[in-house]
């Protein structure tokens, strides 16, 4: 069945097709003119059988059979056995038509169809299968089919289980076989059946198992894939977490009312707000729903409205996101409190597959309100933040103060019996590291470099509570760097990889945090006040991963890179000034992510290639004025302009809900002189546009 | 062969070819040369088919062994007659088996004698794409045998270890000895052989490496010993210690190695009900001789077996080879003759040849020094592995004891192969010796390795003194065993000979080659076709026309019936 050369068709073959053709053609038309006029005869169903025989894609001619068998199931005169009788005809039609072609579609849906009306023996079924399986081992019909029988026969899916080990000692490269295989232990896994009560007793013997097709032929990718799904189940905690929040546990939030220097509060918690309140972000393992304020309880002394708004972090509008944010109101006047909020006390936070949140987890923190007089003068001349290199100093060494990051690791390891379960995981992923190191050291071998790499890579995530470092971040990265040489076709994955790990290791201690760490200027008068900047400038990152440590950055800099997507920036609700200049952004779609950022004001798109390519592949993933969800919210919007809408489409998406002061898009195809007044015209906050002061 | 029943006439009485035994070459050749329209007269002094390669009831196995352990001399009768034209040369038989022991521990197994078709030629089994398979397939013998798969292969040593052979990307996958390196190596290396044999550039083996010997070629993969003796000595076969180079009867070049490997490659999965590499046909391997037999009968052959032939008929004035005497008195006359290698002539006595006779026979120079093969044939009621039937053991040189230069194979085959009772077992033993002592210490390890062994009920032996070592040999081995182990099978009965190895001659008269001490008969069918093409050099050896027909059947009736 695999690996056939085709052959060119000789012209006798083309004659055959020919006479094929006309004698389908002729068929065809007299079937349809039965079907139209519901003629449900004996003949006129026996044509359709032959029909079948010959194409059996045919799907009208299916339908047609199922309308006929439903027709002759109405009749006032038919008896069970007459019935019987019909659905074996129909068990015939698609055993011929099957024969003709065992991958058609139609036929094996009608087979499911007739056997699910119940009245077939399913007996014959399981020999059926037995000979399209041996005739290829790797149809996936008859794997799914042999799903649908064995459910309908109640056969125990330890049996099923045996019969796909005796496939795959037949061929290990049967994909489909090792597919079948992750579905039934996943299934006994759930139903907890015995010997199958813990991944903790059935994945070390999977593991075995898999590595054996494994080193023996390193080069057959069906191992592979069941060894990613073993990773995956391996790492994969079912239960939501909460791994990260803003404010942080036992943190100080200095609020300030207006720009304003505060010396005694620490520049990574002073936040400047314009609003009256301020974000509490949670961020989570996976992505959930149900997070409100019936399943997340605050407990302050300012605020008594107990109806939080609950907003999901996600960008496809569902109601479904890893990140969730709401924003607390806060008075105007001094004051000094705690806050507590309590997640997951209530059950109704779930995850996508289902997983109730059922470690419910507190965490508090101190707000502190300094209110200040508004100048109104200074407000209106927004100073211009310009991201070079002399505008910022180290701010290095000279910290005291805690980054919000070191308290909430606390938070993740509080679920004593998490941990505890996890021992198995830890101990399954070492032992599969030195397994490939091994091999490795026998061949060189592209797949198991990534693999490693990934071992690694999840390894150290599940030492991170107790080691407090990535261990082997610089030879994840060195595989990264290897496989980019190795395969240059992946390359963009294995950057985005290497990405993913470098900003990992960055942001993985306060030491190595701070190394990112800059003040901004000397400027007691800047509105973005007293602020740390973290630079991540000039690092190639293609990508914007690991950021739940990073909730507390209100201004980042990662221009000089080479970030196609900013995906998941959402989260970081405070950010205020953003860098993303010098990129290879390559459409405003792109930056979606920042629609979701209330507090943005200052923002550097310059010197990327938005507009450069006609084709947005990104355009697809995003609202359009065509769609639906987006249509209410133009009604909203009455001050729409047409030409705006129509002409700049994205623009007007993306920009619409920003409140900048300072947007620099210069270097970028789209912003040419038409570009810049709709800018302007979309945006009334904006102050600056390319460095030039607004009217 | 107690009762000779009166001989009828044999009509016509002028033949191209008389062939006298029906051992596999010689049935190979009257098949061959029936195809190619030669007459052919084909005789055989025994009751049955196969000479030295025929299956035989238990009973008749002994009485077989030994009537070839002596020189028989020609009946007195026969060099007596005078005639004016033909002078005769007596015909008598040398010995081929020597040092025969058989011995019997049990009582019950005399009842089922007839139910036994003991290989005297055993181990021997087929490759399923080596040349008797295509030979077969080829000339259409295959429609009249049946064959089985031989369910696994396995490395034995002293211990009664048997490790499987990973012989297949899934046995190599399935295997549970293998560590994972052992695996990612010996799968590295035959993929490395696979894509040499398909011609890939950059899997290559250089020249070089090529007319190297195979085991240097082994080390440099760093393959290590375990893999190494796999596939050495239970996949390429090897019969002499490979990395012994003093001992080394027959070292492997590379390039015969890699040959060797594809023979084996080719053979898993080519059909398709043959889960293995190997074959063994069902009511014994005598089954391929009668095959071939009635392949010639079919061609206009004509077969009287339990016919003695007593002279040669040579022409009186130049010594030319003319016919045959038989026992019945009948004067056949022949262009050419083939005899089965233990025939000999003998010249009358007082007399020496004349001249040009002289010049034209070479009577049998004898080219002993290829040494000789002890095979043992054991029969026990337990399989040696429990849950498996048949199945092959090769012990790689030095695995039981340190002297062993030579491979021992075994080959157990079970009562679904129609060779035995139901319940029983035949085990089959050979090792290359160069004397008769070396061989059986070497029958004798692998036996008591697996078998307990009773004391004898009833065991003959043709030489006393031979017996006699025999049998303390193999108590002292007994005796010096750790502890007869509760789980081994009992041997029921046992048989023990040596047999001399030569190869065929071709000259004034032919004869055909020995059974071999190889496991299938491709070293046979060479010399057979050699022989054959030397004496009728113009025929085809079966030609192809026929085979067109017998391919798309053929397939269906050489696999097993499963």
């Amino acid at each position: 069945m695999h690996g056939r050369p085709r052959k060119a068709p000789k012209p006798e073959d083309e004659a055959a097709a020919t006479a094929k053709a006309q004698k389908l053609r002729a068929l065809q038309t007299q079937f349809f003119s039965f079907h139209h006029s519901k003629i449900y005869t004996k003949d006129a169903v026996e044509l359709s059988a032959k029909l079948l025989e010959i194409n059996p894609e045919s799907y009208t001619a299916w339908n047609y059979r199922k309308l006929a068998v439903e027709h002759y199931l109405s009749q006032p005169d038919c008896n069970p056995d007459s019935v019987k009788s019909v659905l074996n005809d129909e068990l015939g039609v698609v055993e011929s038509a099957l024969r003709q072609n065992f991958k058609s579609y139609g036929a094996w849906h009608h087979r499911k169809w007739v056997l699910s009306k119940g009245h077939s023996s399913i007996d014959h079924e399981l020999r059926l299968l037995d000979k399209f399986q041996k005739a290829d081992s790797r149809n996936f019909h008859a794997w799914n089919y042999r799903r649908f029988v064995s459910e309908l026969m109640n056969r125990s899916e330890k049996d099923e289980l045996k019969y796909t080990e005796d496939m795959i000692y037949t061929n290990f490269s049967n994909y489909s076989a090792w597919h079948n295989r992750s579905v039934l232990l996943s299934a006994l896994l759930e139903k907890k059946a015995e010997g199958f009560l813990s991944k903790e007793n059935v994945l070390p013997e999977e593991y075995e198992f898999i590595h054996q097709a494994i080193f023996t032929d390193p080069d057959d990718q069906s191992g592979w894939f069941y060894h990613l799904w073993l990773l995956d189940q391996t790492v994969t905690i079912d239960y939501p977490l909460l791994v990260s929040t803003w404010p942080a546990h036992g943190s100080d939030v200095f609020l300030v009312g207006d720009r304003c220097q505060i010396g005694s509060s620490s520049p990574f918690t002073t936040l400047f707000s314009d609003s009256g309140s301020f974000p509490i972000v949670l961020y989570f393992n996976q992505p959930v729903e149900g997070v409100s304020s019936s399943t997340v309880s605050i407990e302050c002394g300012f605020n008594k409205s107990k109806d939080l708004l609950w907003e999901p972090l996600s960008v496809s509008n569902s109601q479904t996101a890893q990140v969730w944010v709401a924003h607390l109101k806060f008075p105007t006047s001094e004051l000094d409190s705690s806050v507590e909020v309590s997640v997951g006390h209530t059950k109704e936070i779930v995850s996508r597959r289902g997983f109730q949140y059922n470690h419910p987890s507190t965490f508090s923190f101190k707000v502190h309100v300094q209110p200040v007089e508004r100048d109104s003068s200074q407000v209106s001349v927004a100073e211009n933040i310009l991201w070079r290199e002399e505008n910022f100093n180290v701010y290095g060494e000279q910290a005291e103060e805690s980054i919000p990051i070191v308290s909430f690791d606390r938070l993740c390891i509080k679920n004593g019996h998490e941990s505890a379960a996890s021992n198995w995981r830890i101990e399954a992923l070492a032992k599969e590291i030195e397994c490939f190191r091994e091999l490795l050291l026998l061949m060189d071998c592209k797949i198991g470099k990534l693999t490693l790499a990934r071992l690694l890579t999840a390894y150290d995530a599940m030492l991170f509570p107790f080691a407090n470092k990535l261990v082997h971040s610089e030879e994840v990265l060195e595989l990264y760097n290897d496989l980019m040489k190795l395969d240059p076709t992946h390359h963009r994955y294995y950057k985005d990889e290497y990405s993913s790990v470098l900003l990992q290791k960055m942001t993985s201690s306060k030491e190595s945090l701070l190394q990112h760490c800059f003040r901004y200027k000397d400027s007691v008068s800047s509105a973005i006040g007293n602020t740390i900047c973290l630079r991540l400038n000039n690092l190639s990152l293609s990508r914007t991963r690991a950021l739940e440590k990073l909730l507390w950055v209100q201004m980042l800099d990662l221009s000089h890179n080479e970030l196609q997507s900013i995906e998941g920036l959402e989260a970081m609700q405070l950010l205020s000034c953003l860098n993303l200049g010098n990129n290879k952004l390559r459409s405003l779609t792109a930056l979606e992510p920042l629609r979701k950022l209330k507090s943005l004001r200052v923002l550097d798109i310059s010197y990327n290639q938005i507009g450069d390519h006609s084709i947005d592949t990104t355009r697809y993933l995003c609202c359009s004025p065509l769609s639906h969800s987006v249509g209410r919210e133009l009604n909203k919007d009455e001050t729409v302009i047409n030409d705006v809408t129509l002409n700049y489409w994205e623009a007007f998406y993306v920009f619409r809900d920003l409140n900048l002061y300072q947007l620099d898009i210069v270097g970028n195809t789209i912003a040419d002189e038409k570009f810049k007044p709709v800018l302007v015209k979309i945006m009334p906050t904006l102050k600056r546009l390319d460095g030039e002061l607004l009217d | 062969m107690d009762d000779i029943p009166p001989y009828p006439p044999i009509d016509p009485t002028t033949f191209d070819l008389i062939v006298i035994g029906t051992g596999l070459p010689e049935s190979i050749i009257a098949a061959a040369a029936s195809t190619a329209s030669k007459s052919v007269l084909h005789l055989d002094p025994n009751p049955f088919y196969g000479s030295h390669f025929s299956s035989l009831p238990l009973a008749d196995l002994p009485s077989f062994l030994f009537s070839h352990s002596t020189s028989s001399s020609p009946p007195p009768s026969a060099s007596s007659d005078e005639h004016h034209h033909f002078s005769f040369l007596d015909l008598s038989t040398r010995p081929l088996y020597s040092s025969i022991g058989i011995s019997s521990f049990s009582t019950d197994l005399d009842q089922y004698s007839r139910k036994f078709n003991l290989d005297v030629a055993g181990p021997r089994v087929f490759f399923c794409a080596d040349k008797s398979i295509e030979l077969i397939l080829n000339n259409g013998a295959n429609q009249y045998m049946e064959f089985k798969s031989i369910d696994a292969t396995f490395v034995g040593d002293n211990k009664g270890n048997l490790l499987n052979v990973p012989d297949s990307r899934a046995s190599i996958f399935k295997d549970k000895s293998l560590g994972l390196m052992e695996k990612n190596l010996l799968m590295r290396f035959f993929k490395l052989v696979q894509g040499h044999l398909a011609g890939e550039e950059d899997l290559k083996i250089s020249d070089e490496d090529l007319l190297s010997p195979f085991v240097d070629f082994l080390n440099k993969m760093g393959l290590p010993h375990k893999i190494k003796s796999f596939i050495l000595y239970a996949i390429a076969m090897a019969d002499y210690d490979q990395e012994d180079t003093g001992v080394c009867g027959d070292l492997l070049k590379t390039k015969d190695g890699i040959d060797r490997l594809a023979l084996y490659n080719a053979s898993i999965g080519r059909f398709q009900n043959a889960s293995g590499a190997l074959l063994y046909p069902i009511y014994g391997q005598g089954e391929l001789s009668q095959a071939f037999c009635r392949r010639a009968a079919v061609k206009g052959c004509i077969y009287v077996l339990r016919m003695p032939v007593t002279a040669l008929l040579v022409d009186k004035d130049t010594g030319c080879y003319k016919g045959v005497k038989l026992a019945s008195g009948q004067d056949i006359f022949s262009q050419k003759l083939i005899l089965d290698p233990t025939f000999k002539v003998t010249l009358p006595t007082g007399s020496s040849p004349s001249p040009p006779l002289q010049a034209k026979l070479p009577f049998f120079s004898p080219k002993d020094d290829r040494g000789k093969i002890v095979r043992g044939i054991c029969i026990t009621k337990t399989s040696l592995k429990p849950d498996m039937s048949n199945f092959l053991v090769v012990y790689p040189p030095r695995s039981l004891f340190p002297e062993q230069v030579t491979s021992i194979r075994l080959l157990q085959i079970a009562s679904n192969l129609a060779v035995c009772p139901p319940g029983m077992f035949v085990l089959y033993i050979s090792a290359l010796c160069n004397d008769d002592d070396q061989g059986k210490k070497l029958v004798h390890a692998v036996i008591n390795t697996f078998l307990t062994v009773p004391p004898p009920i009833n065991s003959e032996s043709n030489a006393a003194v031979q017996s006699e070592t025999v049998e303390s040999g193999c108590v002292v081995q007994d005796g010096t065993a750790e502890s007869p182990g509760e789980g081994k099978p009992t041997l029921l009965w046992s048989a023990l000979y040596s047999q001399e190895l030569t190869l065929g001659q071709v000259d004034f008269i032919c004869s055909t080659p020995m059974p071999d001490g190889k496991l299938n008969y491709d070293n046979l069918i060479d010399a057979t076709v050699k022989l054959f093409k030397e004496i009728y050099p113009e025929a085809e050896f079966f030609p192809q026309t026929s085979s067109e027909n017998h391919e798309d059947d053929g397939d269906g009736d050489v696999s097993p019936e499963t």
